[in-house]
């Protein structure tokens, strides 16, 4: 439990400027979005799509008020409870899109980079040519095909984010694949890897026990700036009205395509708050994601050097010197 | 070529051999061109080890001695199923390792360990040091419950104590010598009765490098075990092996008792790799004729004996051929100003061809502007000026015909292991 606190803080009292703040920032956005997508039945006034209360229905496009902060849509729904119930779903999709494509693109990597021969060549194939198309449009025609074959939902989750989730994987999944894939073939030349074989493992052992540690290092870099571009590609789908119906979840960028008309009549507040929170949240991930990459990369890393003192020495000092505790080296002691 | 090395050499013992190489061969394929691997077809194919007998008797250090490329890390490696056998078999409690399935291989690697030279690289750099050494007992299921106390007795061992301080520690924080003990303790907690150490010492600090020889050979003698050390450094297999075997591009060229080796060498390798030694006393005289030229390329070795084209001492029956004239013209235009070479280069027309050649005889073709009597003058000009030049002996004749001048060499003889005194030597001296 320590050594995973300590894992999780690491990141943070290793580096210094601009990465720094960069981590910190987009931890302290991404943390807002978290707790409103974990707490939205309490934080959100009302319902995503209710559209009248005890005081009769919602005013149609009404002005930001008492009642509601951020004014209300067309459909007579609260912008503000959108905006919350959205940051859910742009969550729920997210996380399980990065997930998927993290397992499924590692797993296969490392199989491929192992393996090699023709399920390497084969796999590479098929990843660059979903890479060689235009990630967006990928996306659409999966969320097409998904959104048909999932009717329920599966778990608790509607069918709308499933298919939503399942047309982002596809489009990431390479991008693990090649990274994993990559470093695979580079760590599997080195000695440690023969050593394994010598001792008797097996291939699975080697991948699982030995390959796996030593190559998933820059993968956490990748899901962090992946989920930023998750946010987008979903929010793009949304506008297009593909993959989540209005009815099951609130959706940023079904919001905004819904506002498009409002802004001709002056009414600001139906797209103002959805496009911000669409922009919050992608600066906030990014920012997780580049503060991380400069962590991890020993290329960018600037890592913070405390100062080293020296126990003071003088002639008559010189026992007690050598048996004087060993100076702190903490924070340039890894390398 | 079969030869039975052992039978003579070690007869009285000849029950005791833990692993026993008959006739190995480790090959290697070339990759070739584009076109030629789409359809199967390879390039050239590398002879690492090419036809090696080897007999391991228990409690013996055996050494692998040689240059880069000698085929001595590819024996080592074959020898745990690590490189490909192509040929020939290694007998190992009655069983042909060559022929066995890849799950047995695995179940057999318990018995035959190895150290890498590089500790740091030979340890994956995400395991702890318990991770490390444990690993091999859960590889071959050995239960959770009896794993811990035997990774603490092989630290110990190896000389790893307190082991509390190491349990936890990562490989980067060891230091070298560390390292290779922790490297040392996981090849021996399965009990291995043979271990290869693959140059163990040599990416070692001087000042560890003999206390990791030592406590190698005092873990030989409380676990019994039977070492085969793979090495291009003589000093520290004189100080560690029983036997050794001189490789030579894939061949054993000399074996014997470490100390017929050292005090009576007969292979001239053998004498060069001696000669080599560095000899810490300056006011000795220094040996001036030290190796020259590089390891013969493996995918062609050269006809006959394939050390003859560095040899100090061949003969006409060591097996020239064609492309030692070349590198002896080279070797001439080396010597001589450029302006001689761009005269002497031209009246060849077929220099690049010859070196192609196989076969005991070749013709030199002149160009358009020279005659076949240029030809024979140029060649005796080379023969006076490099009058200790070994090739000239395998020259039988030089004949001036129309088309250009016929050098035709003696037939060439491809030295075996033969007994000669306390060793077995593949040389056609003895």
């Amino acid at each position: 439990m320590r050594g995973l606190l300590n894992a999780i803080v690491s990141p943070f009292s290793r580096t210094q400027g601009v990465a720094r703040w960069m981590l910190g920032v987009g931890v302290a956005i991404s943390g807002v979005f978290l707790v409103f997508a974990i707490f939205a039945p309490w934080l959100a006034p009302y319902g995503f799509a209710t559209f009248k209360g005890p005081h009769g229905d919602f005013a149609k496009l009404g002005h930001p008020n008492s009642h509601h902060w951020f004014g209300t849509t067309d459909l007579q729904t609260d912008v503000l409870s959108r905006v919350i119930w959205g940051s859910r779903t742009a969550l729920e999709v997210v996380t399980l899109a990065v997930i998927a494509s993290l397992v499924i693109g590692l797993v296969l990597g490392i199989l491929s980079g192992y393996v090699g021969g023709w399920a390497d060549r084969l796999l590479v194939l098929v990843m660059d040519s979903l890479y060689a198309f235009p990630s967006f449009l990928l996306a659409i025609v999966c969320a097409f095909l998904f959104t048909n074959v999932i009717g329920t939902s599966v778990l608790f989750f509607s069918s709308g984010i499933i298919a939503a989730a399942m047309s982002l994987t596809v489009i990431y999944i390479p991008q693990y694949f090649r990274v994993v894939r990559n470093t695979t073939i580079s760590a599997k030349q080195a000695t440690y890897v023969e050593a394994a074989r010598a001792l008797g493992a097996s291939g699975g052992v080697v991948m699982r026990r030995y390959l796996f540690g030593n190559v998933i290092q820059s993968v956490p870099v990748i899901g962090t700036l992946n989920a930023a571009d998750a946010i987008l590609t979903l929010a793009g789908l949304g506008f297009l009205g593909i993959g989540i119906q209005p009815n099951e979840a609130a959706e940023w960028g079904y919001d905004l395509q819904r506002a498009l008309d409002d802004a001709g009549i002056g009414v600001w507040w139906t797209s103002l708050y959805p496009g911000l929170a669409i922009v919050l949240l992608v600066t906030g991930l990014t920012l997780v994601g580049e503060g991380l990459n400069e962590t991890v990369n020993p290329v960018l890393r600037k890592r913070r050097l405390l100062p080293v003192v020296m126990p003071p020495r003088s002639r008559d000092e010189v026992s007690t010197t050598t048996t004087a505790p060993a100076p702190s080296l903490e924070g340039e002691s890894t390398t | 070529m079969p030869t039975k090395p052992d039978t003579a050499l070690s007869s009285p013992r000849q029950t005791e051999a833990v692993l026993d190489i008959r006739q190995l061969s480790v090959h290697f394929d070339l990759g070739g061109n584009l076109l030629g691997r789409l359809f199967g077809r390879g390039g050239g194919r590398v002879r690492a080890v090419d036809g090696v007998n080897l007999s391991l008797q228990r409690g013996e250090v055996v050494g692998l001695v040689g240059e880069s490329g000698s085929g001595k890390s590819s024996l080592g490696r074959a020898l745990l199923g690590l490189a490909p056998i192509s040929e020939g078999s290694i007998w190992f409690r009655g069983q042909d390792l060559a022929t066995l399935s890849g799950r047995r291989l695995r179940e057999l690697r318990r018995h035959v360990q190895m150290v890498f030279q590089d500790p740091s690289a030979a340890l994956n750099p995400a395991m702890t040091v318990e991770q490390a050494v444990t690993d091999p007992l859960r590889i071959h299921g050995v239960p959770a419950g009896e794993r811990r106390p035997r990774v603490v007795e092989a630290l110990e061992r190896v000389g790893l104590s307190p082991v509390e301080l190491f349990l936890s520690k990562y490989p980067s924080d060891l230091s070298g010598g560390q390292k290779q003990r922790v490297v040392i303790a996981r090849a021996i907690i399965m009990d291995p009765a043979v271990l290869i150490a693959d140059e163990p010492i040599s990416m070692l600090d001087m000042s560890v490098r003999a206390k990791i020889l030592t406590l190698m050979l005092d873990l030989k003698d409380q676990l019994d075990l039977t070492y085969v050390y793979i090495t291009h450094d003589l000093a520290s297999a004189k100080f560690f092996c029983n036997r050794i075997a001189i490789m030579y591009l894939g061949r054993i060229v000399e074996i014997g008792d470490t100390n017929e080796i050292f005090e009576n060498p007969r292979h001239p390798y053998t004498r060069a790799l001696l000669a080599a030694i560095p000899d810490p006393d300056p006011s000795r005289p220094k040996t001036a004729d030290l190796l020259r030229g590089e390891i013969p390329d493996a995918s062609r070795p050269p006809s006959g004996c394939s050390f003859h084209p560095r040899c100090p001492v061949a003969f006409d029956r060591c097996g020239w051929e064609p492309r030692d004239l070349v590198a002896t013209l080279e070797g001439h235009w080396l010597r001589t100003s450029p302006s001689t070479y761009d005269l002497e280069r031209s009246r060849i027309a077929n220099l690049d061809d010859i070196s192609a050649d196989g076969g005991s005889e070749t013709v030199l073709r002149p160009s358009t502007d020279a005659s076949p009597t240029d030809l024979v003058a140029l060649l005796s000009e080379v023969r006076r000026e490099d009058q200790g030049a070994r090739f000239w002996e395998g020259v039988d004749e030089i004949s001036e015909e129309p088309e250009g001048v016929r050098v035709r060499f003696h037939s060439g003889e491809d030295p075996v292991l033969r007994r000669n005194g306390d060793v077995e030597v593949a040389c056609l001296l003895y």
